[in-house]
């Protein structure tokens, strides 16, 4: 089952297996006795730009926190960059480094400035010198272009503004791969396309990415695949042409005329 | 309109009571006898300056050494409360429910009598030692509790963003965590401040040697030399010097809260 010349997932992208960043085998997930994930087989190849979407309750945020085991996975396997986080003795805080993760929330430390947020994983961490980690900082923010706040505090910036800090707050750990879970689902409409352009440059410079969203236009122009998932089962992927364009299963079709056409069906789309 | 009468009736009658009650006291009251008893400026002036610079210092002083203790003490409970390691929480709650449980008092007695005598032999580092363990144990289990909540009021999100950037737990929890969680409780902790205030108050039965003395203590050894209770009265005088400052603070601090959220 491990042998990855047979694995289906690497035959359907047909990508060598040194090529995975992601490899999740037959995942399953429960809360209690819900389950959440029923057998999931999903992978990333390094850089590669993955989008997951799907209604709510899906299991798609679900799936992206077991990546960097936020969740921990009932059964099943995840690898990611070589490394097997369901292993109960990896050093899960070591591969952790490794993977950037941006949440719905931001989850910006809200007693520390800008710059702080930036440095105080680099230092404690990475054990990076002040000025080294304060020169990354500095560097990433400018990045997502925000260096005119680095003394500002968290509270003080608006929503979209926190959530580039929280891209940069990942960034600055130098991550080989990074995870999204729906980063615009929390924003004012206004405030979404300043975000979604900061991970359009990331995509654009060769970041591997798993982005969980309802942004469809965004995995369109950004995705080298998307995944269709509902029921805690992937559904459908492919390249976004054929699943947002030309979708195959009715529940593929079903959601994308809910999400593109809300006012033609009822419920509209909620996040979380 | 009547409606707006009948009220207006009613307030003024309730201003009316006010005022008669101000007029029957102040005619009937004996106000030399009154301030010659507790207001004798004559028995006021020699407290001067013994008991700001002895009596409000050392009642300061053994609050603040109280309070650090209880802080420390205080965190390291809560933190075992939080605890997956079952012991640990039995521990904690075993030693707040014991230290909630007891009279200040009885404790202090326990400390400042009960163990010489056992023993044979004074604490080490007496009275201080006493004073400190004797005001700080027991407010170390009420702020653990203060604390417990702080760190439970802090959201999940925050220990999700640290581990995922590569903090370990204990990282997390001393970087990230308990820095917002003590931001989150400094309204109930000065409120913990000004009841150890008072409380230390209680370490007069200790009968501390002379110069370490606090307000309470000193104000009662006043009233025996100045047979006259003018120096109980500059006493609390000085504890509303203290307490009344920090109880605007709270309210000051818990506004600016229910305005942030």
């Amino acid at each position: 089952m491990n042998d990855p010349v047979n694995d289906p997932v690497s035959t359907v992208t047909g990508a060598a297996p040194d090529d995975a960043a992601i490899v999740v085998r037959d995942l399953h997930k429960y809360f209690g006795d819900l389950e959440v994930l029923k057998g999931i087989d999903f992978r990333v190849n390094r850089g590669e730009v993955v989008c997951v979407i799907g209604p709510s309750g899906s299991g798609k945020s679900t799936l992206l926190r077991c990546i960097n085991q936020l969740e921990r996975a009932t059964s099943g396997q995840v690898v990611v960059a070589g490394t097997d986080v369901t292993d109960p003795d990896v050093d899960i805080d070591a591969l952790r480094r490794r993977v950037g993760m941006v949440f719905q929330s931001f989850n910006l430390f809200p007693h520390l400035s800008v710059l702080r947020n930036l440095t105080i994983t680099q230092r404690r961490v990475l054990h990076r010198t002040r000025a080294e980690s304060e020169r990354v900082a500095r560097a990433t923010l400018t990045k997502v272009g925000l260096d005119d706040k680095v003394d500002a505090y968290p509270a003080q910036l608006s929503g979209g503004q926190q959530q580039r800090v929280a891209i940069a707050r990942a960034l600055a750990m130098g991550p080989e791969l990074m995870l999204f879970d729906e980063p615009t689902s929390a924003l004012d409409p206004e405030l979404v396309g300043d975000v979604l352009a900061v991970m359009r440059d990331l995509a654009s410079e060769g970041m591997t990415m798993m982005v969980v969203t309802h942004e469809m236009a965004f995995a369109r122009e950004v995705a080298d695949r998307v995944v269709f998932m509902d029921g805690g089962v992937v559904v459908e992927e492919g390249p976004p042409d054929e699943v947002l364009g030309r979708p195959r299963h009715p529940r593929t079709q079903d959601f994308l005329a809910r999400v593109l056409h809300p006012t033609a069906a009822a419920p509209k789309r909620s996040s979380g | 309109m009547p409606r707006t009468r009948r009220t207006r009736l009613i307030r003024g009658s309730q201003y009316a009571a006010f005022g008669l009650l101000v007029l029957v006291i102040a005619l009937t009251v004996d106000w030399p006898s009154i301030r010659d008893s507790y207001l004798d400026p004559s028995k006021a002036a020699p407290l001067f300056p013994a008991i700001l610079t002895v009596a409000l210092k050392n009642t300061l002083v053994y609050t603040a050494m109280g309070f650090a203790f209880a802080v420390m003490v205080g965190l390291i409970f809560a933190l075992m409360r939080l605890s997956p390691v079952t012991p640990y929480r039995w521990l904690a709650n075993i030693y707040i429910e014991f230290f909630r449980g007891i009279p200040l008092l009885l404790w202090l007695f326990f400390l400042g009598y009960g163990v010489p005598t056992a023993t044979g032999r004074q604490l080490p580092f007496a009275p201080y030692s006493a004073i400190v363990l004797g005001l700080g144990m027991p407010a170390a289990a009420y702020l653990a509790e203060t604390i417990r909540a702080g760190i439970q009021a802090v959201p999940r999100g925050q220990v999700e963003a640290a581990r995922s950037l590569g903090m370990s737990a204990s990282r997390a929890m001393v970087s990230i965590v308990i820095p917002q969680a003590f931001r989150i409780i400094i309204p109930p902790l000065t409120n913990e401040l000004i009841v150890l205030t008072k409380d230390s108050s209680l370490v007069a039965i200790l009968g501390v040697a002379a110069g370490t003395e606090e307000l309470t203590k000193f104000g009662r050894d006043q009233l025996n030399t100045l047979v006259n209770a003018t120096p109980l009265v500059v006493a609390g005088l000085c504890y509303l010097l203290v307490t009344v400052p920090l109880s605007l603070l709270v309210r000051r601090l818990e506004a600016r809260n229910a305005r942030a959220q």
